[in-house]
């Protein structure tokens, strides 16, 4: 599926004008993933690399929308409220799948 | 060139800062009120941030050539207290008359919690009572999606509330379409790690229009940058966007939200 022409940039003038950075994001990535595999630990149980997981899914799947579906994808999906915070205040970056993903 | 950064939170940025931003082309800025990192321990202290945000920063921004003006609230981050943010809410009437004072902000959600919402409820009733523009924050990372449709219903619910003169920030890829399809206008936020990037910005502008839309730095205490809006507008020109959509994202629409208030008189 193709998205729609928006850009006024070509697509040359895209991957020159940008392609350093992400190359470099990318590897931030890679050593990111490298590291918490060298750490000691369990590495099963934590949401948010289940949640990283799944989103790096979404890249390559050709579809458009990637950024918003990955938001999506670490939002809380729920609709009940608390009654209140418990002195929380801050966020996590991503929600517990319950169905326990793919 | 010159811009309007919409909100952005100078008690928390040295002087310096001000005159960067005098020297990027900042005309005015708006300054909602905030959390300051910590809980105030009582109203007081609310007062005596309300009289730092209508009284002195204007003096300070004035030394630069920057008009500055303020919104009032009791922020969602000290808004799961119902009773003690009764007691700030019932000072704010008296600093709405005040030359600076644009509106009730920034209020919303922060943990989508019921005691947040009922506080919410509250500052929308203020702002309906005293015919004051709203600007409204909303949550962080997983909670803003939830968070952001909640705001939304809640304000609707008040049939008298006219989106457009509602500005809901901090959209982003997933939330912006929503908000702006519900007829509220949307502010972009550009902070590093938990919001906008520059370049995501242009994105949004370039697949969601650059109507009723607008770009903010929103910095404060935390890891954030006062240039932000300067170099969106610089992202924006090296992408090839008219200079006449990048003058309306970073100056005139702004200032047609906030000129709906007849003290935001920016030229
Ligand atoms: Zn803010």
């Amino acid at each position: 599926m193709s998205a729609p022409k928006t850009c006024p940039m070509s697509k040359d003038r895209v991957v020159d004008t940008y392609f350093m950075e992400h190359r470099a994001k990318l590897i931030d990535l890679a050593a990111f993933l490298d590291r918490f595999d060298r750490a000691d630990g369990d590495d099963s149980g934590d949401f948010r690399m289940a949640a990283l997981e799944q989103a790096t899914r979404v890249l390559l799947d050709g579809q458009p929308h990637r950024a918003k579906r990955i938001l999506e994808l670490f939002s809380d999906p729920t609709t009940e409220l608390p009654q209140d915070a418990q002195g929380t205040k801050g966020a996590s970056g991503a929600y517990p799948l319950t169905d326990g993903g793919e | 060139m010159r811009y309007i950064d919409p909100h952005i939170h100078m008690v928390s940025r040295t002087t310096d800062d001000y005159q960067r931003m005098a020297q990027a082309g900042c005309v005015a800025i708006t300054e909602p009120a905030f959390w300051a990192g910590f809980d105030r321990s009582s109203p007081k202290g609310f007062f005596d941030y309300f009289r730092q945000l209508t009284e002195y920063e204007p003096q300070r921004a004035a030394m630069f050539g920057i008009r500055h003006f303020t919104w009032l609230c009791i922020n969602p981050k000290e808004g799961d207290d119902p009773g003690f943010a009764r007691e700030v809410m019932s000072i704010i009437p008296d600093f709405l008359d005040k030359q600076t004072v644009l509106g009730i902000g920034e209020i919303g959600l922060n943990k989508n919690t019921k005691n947040e919402l009922i506080v919410l409820e509250d500052h929308i009733g203020l702002a309906e009572k005293h015919n004051q523009l709203i600007l409204v924050h909303t949550p962080h990372l997983e909670d803003k999606l939830k968070g952001t449709r909640i705001i939304m219903d809640a304000i609707e619910a008040n049939a008298s509330i006219d989106p457009g003169r509602v500005l809901i920030d901090h959209v982003e890829e997933h939330t912006v379409k929503e908000v702006l399809d519900r007829g509220f206008w949307a502010g972009m936020t550009l902070y590093p790690d938990t919001k906008c990037t520059p370049q995501r910005a242009a994105d949004i502008v370039e697949m969601y229009g650059n109507e009723r839309i607008w770009i903010n730095s929103a910095g404060d205490w935390g890891i954030s940058d006062p240039l932000s809006v300067p170099k969106a507008r610089i992202e924006m020109k090296r992408r090839g966007h008219s200079a006449a959509s990048i003058e309306k994202v970073s100056f005139e629409n702004p200032r047609t939200f906030l000129g709906q208030c007849p003290r935001f008189d920016v030229e």
